[in-house]
Parts: structure tokens; sequence; C-alpha cells
């Protein structure tokens, strides 16, 4: 067990000068990591939100909305299908399920097969297998009603969808804030995990994302009775003059059409958003403004009309003008998020957590002087305690420092305040594996073995114990991580990596010093 | 002269002492169990929802008048406390009525009428935790507690024989359950991070408890005719000085944190204290006679030794 040819010295020295490079660009400011030599790591510990202030926000997309609007545009396409083959029928829809009862069951054969033509393959069905499912089940109930409805492969493939697109529309919406660095992620099904640091006030980020800013472009139908809207169509109010309209529930136009907004002022200096259309939107708003003239339109804006302006003449060039009760302000957050895109869903804000950065400095402050103060305190203790061997410890507990900031810069691992917490325990506990060896070699000593073979049998003795105590706390340290979130699982992180750094200083690096140590002197008596 | 903590070697009966220490920890587990069903817990935003702000003041934090602002806003339940220092509060209030979206209008709410009312504040923190990710986390948190007992029983077992990893459980749902029943009488906040306070006392407990256990399966190899009860106090006695002196410098980086680390983590550092001290003394106090009434035998360490009288039988 002491026997350390000098390729295992050249080994050991070479890991712990790796880890020491790895730690250092932490004790320097920017400017100084920035003037590094090429070769030298420059990656340095990632704080935690908790430690650099920030806010940490956790979404979920409303996937319930995501399959009522699907179901309302399935009915949508089962009306549109059956009034092509002039079938007439009531239909209805309650929940996953399109139901349409035909006046005339003769049609059955015909209607069925018009309304089975609607479903298409759902998902990336293998071209080889046949195993393609559809996205509709079309049966039949009783002589005159035809169920049409959702498959379970298809809701699914539709919130997937929402999900990776709201976290797209995410991503933009907080770049267009002018954040650095977010973080935006998928978690579990449905939810979306947004991580700003450096966030003052959240207010402005909470109110970004739960506008869904779908915008939609309706005729009015200004002959209906608003509390008595017909079959397809709708009464929304207008924010604009306080009235009900009756609009289409077909929407003409959508905000997916659009390329740019902006702000702007009208004639009569009132601020506005311009907007303008691409090509094929273009040509849509111009057949339907020519169409239309004299009739009114509804910009509608989450199921609020914004404005319902009268179409006076055609607009060709594809550009138009949204005026409203605007402020300056509000009509900026309206651009920004008409150029960022609709949400497919609206979001909630399931947790939130925001930290001021002055608090985060103050944590560091805190973690960096209980860990000093932590720290000399073992230092002294083991010396007064175990004398040279105590000295060799310390030395190894200063490399393991090191060896875990250079594991933790190196990793990306983010350091929060538990985490301080957690490198504050290991460097408790990181002197329990020399503490057992040296409590044997004491153990030998005493059983009046020579120096050099009590130090071996003492390493011996305490091996078998070092590994089962530091593998439990290991379970422990990984059950953490993988079940635990946000600043649990920076406790983890450091914890399970310091029981690996510490395992190997306070084994490895220790012995080697005390090895060489008593190579030197050849102490005739150990004093411990 | 170095410092001696533990003397050369101590013969302390610590078995004979066995009816007492399981009377005590027997009595304290009772009163654990009582008190979480009757006092119950503090429980934290992170398990039952809801919100807290931590605000700063620029002169001392009149707490009576935050608590009058705030209570006056019609939110239930709302708890106002000084924080670490007497210009820092930490205010908190339950889960409002309306899901998400409700408890996040009261929020604003309360700091609205902080920032308007109170001169010079600023609002150091805000967490908001809403009903349904609060119900995840606790599920989380307990999952994470019952897999490690699990699979560190697991692990015992593989390693040692069945009963010291019963041993060994039996001595952690003692710490955990002393440790729930410390949170019960102090009122302390029982959030996420206690979860991870648990599990690493859990942890640390075990290493504690192997620690001795190691000690013992190498006496019964060397000690074949000892009786068990001798042979328990002699490795006990063997580990002594190592036991408190890692418990010592644990507690000296503990300390520190919990003097100097901060308000936020001081609900940790005082768990975790508390899980040193009970981890200790149940290695030594419960781990190891809880062997003698599992009738461990050392035949199961002489299977390779022959004849008769090997056998130590419980006394």
């Amino acid at each position: 067990m002491l026997d350390f040819p000098p390729w295992k010295i050249t080994f050991i020295l070479l890991i712990c000068a790796i880890g020491l490079l790895a730690a250092v660009p932490n004790f320097l400011s920017d400017e100084q990591v920035e003037s590094l030599p090429g070769f030298m790591p420059s990656s340095k510990v990632t704080l935690g939100l908790d430690l650099q202030g920030g806010s940490h926000m956790l979404l979920e997309v409303d996937s319930e909305a995501v399959v009522q609007e699907r179901m309302a545009n399935l009915e949508g396409e089962v009306r549109d299908a059956l009034r092509g083959l002039r079938i007439i029928a009531n239909i209805t829809t309650s929940e996953r399920t399109v139901r349409v009862r035909l006046r005339d069951e003769s049609q059955m054969r015909e209607a069925r097969k018009a309304i089975s033509d609607l479903a298409a393959p759902v998902g990336e069905g293998s071209v080889l297998g046949a195993s393609f499912s559809k996205n509709i089940d079309v049966n039949t109930e009783g002589s005159g009603t035809i169920l049409a409805t959702l498959t379970e492969g298809a809701i699914k493939d539709r919130i997937t969808n929402a999900v990776e697109q709201s976290l797209e529309i995410v991503r933009r919406r907080v770049d267009e804030m002018g954040t650095r660095e977010p973080t935006i992620q998928r978690q579990g099904a449905d939810r979306i995990l947004l991580q700003v640091p450096g966030l003052q006030d959240s207010g402005q980020l909470r109110a970004l994302l739960e506008t869904t800013a779908k915008m939609t472009f309706h005729m009015v139908n200004e002959s209906a009775d608003p509390s008595r809207p017909p079959p397809g169509y709708m009464t929304l109010p207008s924010i604009d003059t306080g009235e009900m309209l009756v609009l289409e529930r077909r929407a003409r136009l959508s905000g997916e059409s659009l390329v740019d907004a902006s702000v702007g002022f009208n004639d009569k200096s009132q601020p506005v958003v311009n907007f303008r259309f691409d090509t094929s939107g273009g040509r849509r708003f111009a057949d339907i403004t020519r169409e239309n003239v004299n009739k009114r339109f509804a910009i509608v804006l989450d199921d609020e009309i914004i404005s319902a302006p009268n179409i006076m003449s055609p607009i060709l060039g594809g550009a138009g003008q949204i005026s409203g009760n605007f402020t300056v302000e509000s009509a900026n957050e309206l651009a920004i998020l008409l150029r960022a895109g609709a949400l497919p869903a609206p979001l909630t804000i399931m947790e939130e957590r925001t930290v001021g950065p002055d608090l985060g400095q103050d944590s560091v402050d805190a973690g960096k002087i209980a860990g000093i103060i932590g720290l000399v305190g073992i230092v002294i203790f083991m010396i007064l305690v175990y004398g040279w061997f105590g000295l060799a410890a310390n030395i190894a507990l200063l490399v393991n420092i090191f060896l875990l900031m250079g594991a933790l810069s190196t990793l990306g691992a983010t350091l929060t305040l538990p985490g301080i917490a957690g490198i504050v325990l290991t460097v408790g506990m990181a002197v329990d594996a020399n503490v057992l060896v040296f409590e044997r070699i004491k153990e030998e000593v005493r059983g009046a073995r020579a120096p050099l073979r009590a130090v071996e049998v003492g390493y011996q003795q305490a091996m078998s114990t070092i590994v089962d105590a530091n593998i439990t706390t290991f379970i422990a340290a990984f059950l953490l991580f993988q079940f635990g979130s946000g600043p649990v699982r920076g406790f983890a992180v450091t914890l399970g990596i310091g029981i690996i750094t510490s395992v190997f200083t306070a084994v490895v690096v220790t012995r080697l010093l005390i090895v060489v140590w008593m190579r030197r002197y050849r102490p005739q008596r150990l004093i411990i | 002269m170095l410092l001696r903590l533990v003397p050369e070697s101590t013969k302390i009966p610590f078995m004979t002492a066995r009816g007492i220490t399981f009377t005590i920890s027997a009595i304290l587990v009772v009163a654990s169990i009582v008190l979480f069903f009757t006092r119950g817990l503090n429980l934290g935003i992170d398990f039952v929802g809801g919100s807290t702000i931590e605000i700063q003041t620029s002169e001392t934090a009149d707490i009576g008048e935050i608590r009058k602002l705030v209570g006056g806003l019609d939110l239930g339940d709302v708890n106002v406390q000084e924080f670490g220092s007497d210009t820092e509060v930490l205010i908190r209030f339950e889960e409002q009525p309306g899901g998400e979206e409700g408890q996040k209008a009261a929020q604003i709410k309360v700091e609205n009428a902080l920032k308007q009312d109170i001169e010079g504040v600023s609002i150091r923190s805000t967490s908001f935790i809403g009903p349904k990710v609060s119900g995840e986390l606790a599920r989380d948190g307990m999952l994470a507690v019952s897999l490690a007992v699990l699979a560190i029983l697991v692990y015992i077992w593989f390693r040692f024989e069945w009963q010291f990893g019963m041993g060994a459980v039996v001595a952690l749902m003692h710490d955990v359950i002393l440790t729930v029943g410390f949170f019960a009488i102090t009122q302390l906040d029982f959030n996420l991070s206690i979860i991870a306070a648990i599990l690493t006392i859990v942890g640390y407990s075990l290493n504690d408890t192997v620690v001795v256990y190691d000690r013992i399966r190498e006496n019964m190899r060397k000690f074949r005719k000892m009786p068990l009860a001798e042979l328990l106090d002699t490795s006990i006695n063997d580990t002594l000085a190592r036991t408190i002196m890692t418990s010592l410098t644990t507690l000296l980086a503990l300390g520190a944190l919990f003097v100097f680390g901060g308000a936020v983590i001081r609900g940790f550092t005082a768990a975790m204290i508390w899980g040193v001290l009970i981890g200790t003394y149940s290695s030594i106090f419960m781990a190891s006679p809880i062997l003698l009434l599992f009738n461990l035998r050392q035949t199961a360490f002489s299977d390779e030794d022959d004849g008769p009288g090997q056998n130590v039988v419980m006394p």
C-alpha cells in the first residue's frame, strides 16, 4: 500500500495540477481570465439564480385548451365537408367527440365516407411497418348518428406540437426583452422551465408570458342579435368601444401571417400598431377587403376585440394598422407580442422564484465567510489532534477544495446556496477518511508495530470502512439528484462530486504525503 | 503533546445501558410521532403552496405595521417575521382561492401595497408555488427519502448480514423521525431544503453506523469466543475516538454555516446539526445494541470453521 513508483506519483500530481488549474479562473476577475494564455481553462463555476439573482419560472401549457381548439376545428371541418355534399345534419361537440345526427338516414354511407376522409395519419408512422394510426376514429351509433372521436395519439401529438411551439415563442419573447442568457427547457409532458438570470423585476416577464397574443381577423355580422348569435357565430366584447359584436366564428386571417409589427402614430397622433402580412396573407387580406367594402371587420386579440373598423376601400399592399385605446407602452407590448407570434395555448405560471441580485451577493459572501471559518477551525483542530499527520490531512483538504471547484467549473455544474452548504459539509466530512486511517495507525502504534508497518496496516484496515461509508453517502446524493429540483439538486451535485474528490485526496494524496515524509525522515517513533 | 479527546483505550459498557437508551429513544420517537400529528409541521410553501416575499427596509422594520398592512389585504393567514436581521422581513401567506391565477394576483397586490406604504423598501426575493407543483414536490420528497432508505438497506444487506441491514434501517428511521419531531417542536419552516437535510442526515448517520458495523464484523472474526454484548462494547469503544472526532469536525463546519451562513439556510443547518448529534447517538446506542435483539450469531462468519462452542447465543 505504501509503494509509490515514480509513475504513480506523477499521475497523482498531474490530477492535482489539472484540478488546480481548472479551479484558478474562479479566483480571478473576468478581465484577468480574459488575459490568461489559451491553454488555461477559463470556465468559472456557474452561480445558481439564488446566488446571482434572477427569475425561475415553471410554466404549464394549457393542454385542455389545445384539445378544445382542435375539437372546434374538427367540428368546422365536418360542417364544411357535409355542407359541400349538401347533407343536412345536427352537429354537436362534447369532450373528444363530434356527434353528427343526420336528418336523412339514407345519406349515412356518403356522410360517413366524407368524414372518414378527414382522418389523417398521425405522428411518424414507419413506412415499412404499416403502423399508421389515424387522428380520428369514425363510428356510428344507431342508424343516423356518426361519431368522430379524436384518438389518444392525435391528442398527444397536438400537445407535443403545442409545447414545442410555445417553447419557441417564449424564447422569442424573452429575447425581445433583451435579457442575458436565459435558459428555456421543456420539462415533462407539458411544462416549460424558464430561468432568466439577473432580472430585477419579474412583473414585465409575467405580463409577457401570460398573454397568448392570438390575433385573428373576423367579419362582423351587424344584423344578428348579440344575445343570440346564430350557429357558426360568436359574440365578443370590444375593449375599444365597449359594444358587443357578433362575429363569424371562423377566422378569415390570423396573426401567423404577420411578418412585422411596430409602433407608430396615426394622423391624430395616437399610438397605433402597424403590421405587415406575408405574401399569401397579404393577398388574402386584399381579397377579403375587396369583397367586403363598407362592411366591418374585427381584429380580435385573445377573445377581445381590439378594434372593429369599417372597410373603406380594398387594402392591397398587405399592410395595415390597428388603432385602439393604446398608450405608447401598451402599443409597444402588443407589437412585441405580435412579432414574437402567438402562443398555441395559454401558459400558466406554476411556480416562480425571484431573487434580487443584492440578496444573491449577500448569500455568496455569507457562504464564503462560513466556509473559511469552518475550514480554519478544522485545520487547527486536525493539527492539535494529529500533529504532522493532521498537517498532511489539511494539505489534502485544501487540494480537495480546489479539485471540487475545478470539477464544478469543468462540468458546468451550477453552484447554489445549498450547494455551498454541500461544500462546507464535504469539508467537514472529508477529514473523516483521514480520521479513520489515523485512528487505525494509532492502534497499530500502540500495538508496537514499526512506524512504516503501522501506517501500511492502518491504511489497509481502514479501506473497506472508507469505501462502505462513502458509497452509502453517495447513494443519498444520487437519489437527491434524481428526485430533487432546483437548489436541492445543486446540493446533491456538490455533495456527490465532493465525495469523490475527498476520497481521492484523503486516501491517495495524504498517503503520498505521509510516505514521502517518512522515507525522508525515517522516524523511529510515530507521534500521532 | 497532542490533544486527546478520548482516552487511549476506553472500556465504557454501552450495552448495559441499553435498557435506558432504548427507553429514552422509544419515548422520543413516540413523542415525535404524537407531536407530528397534534402540533404538526410548519410546512413551507414548497409543500402547501402559497407565496413568500422577503423585503429589506432602510430602517428597523416595524413588524407590527407590516403585519397590519398585509393583514388588511384579506389574504387569510399571513405570517410576518424578522428574517436574519432587524431590517429584513419575511412575509408569507397561504394559498389563495382561484388557483395559480389567484395566487399571483394576491402576490402582486402585496408587492404594490408594500412599495406604496413603506418608505425605502426593497423586495429581496419572491417565491410563489402553485397548488399543483407543491403537491408534486411533496410527493417527490417523500419518494426520495423512502428510496434512499430502501437503497441503503439493500446495500448494507449485500455487504453485511441481514441483521446489520435491519439495525441500520431502524437507526435511520429513528433519526428521521426525531428530525421530524425536532421540526414539530421548533416550528421551523419545513421546506424542500429540509428534505435535502434529512437525506444528508440519513447518509451521515449511516456513515457512522457502517464504521461501527465494520469493526463489529472484524472483531467477530478476531474474537470468536467473546460474548456478543462484550464484543459490541469493544467495537464501539474501538471506534469511539473516530466517531467523536468526525462529529466534531462536521459540527465545526456546520456551526460556522449556522452562525455566518445567512438566514436563508439557517433552518437547513439547524436540521443538519441536530441530525449529526442524533446520528452519532443512534449509531452508538441504537444501531449496535439492536443487533442483540436480532439474534446475530457469530456462526455467520465462521462457516469455514468447525466445532461447536463457536456460536454465541444471545444472553
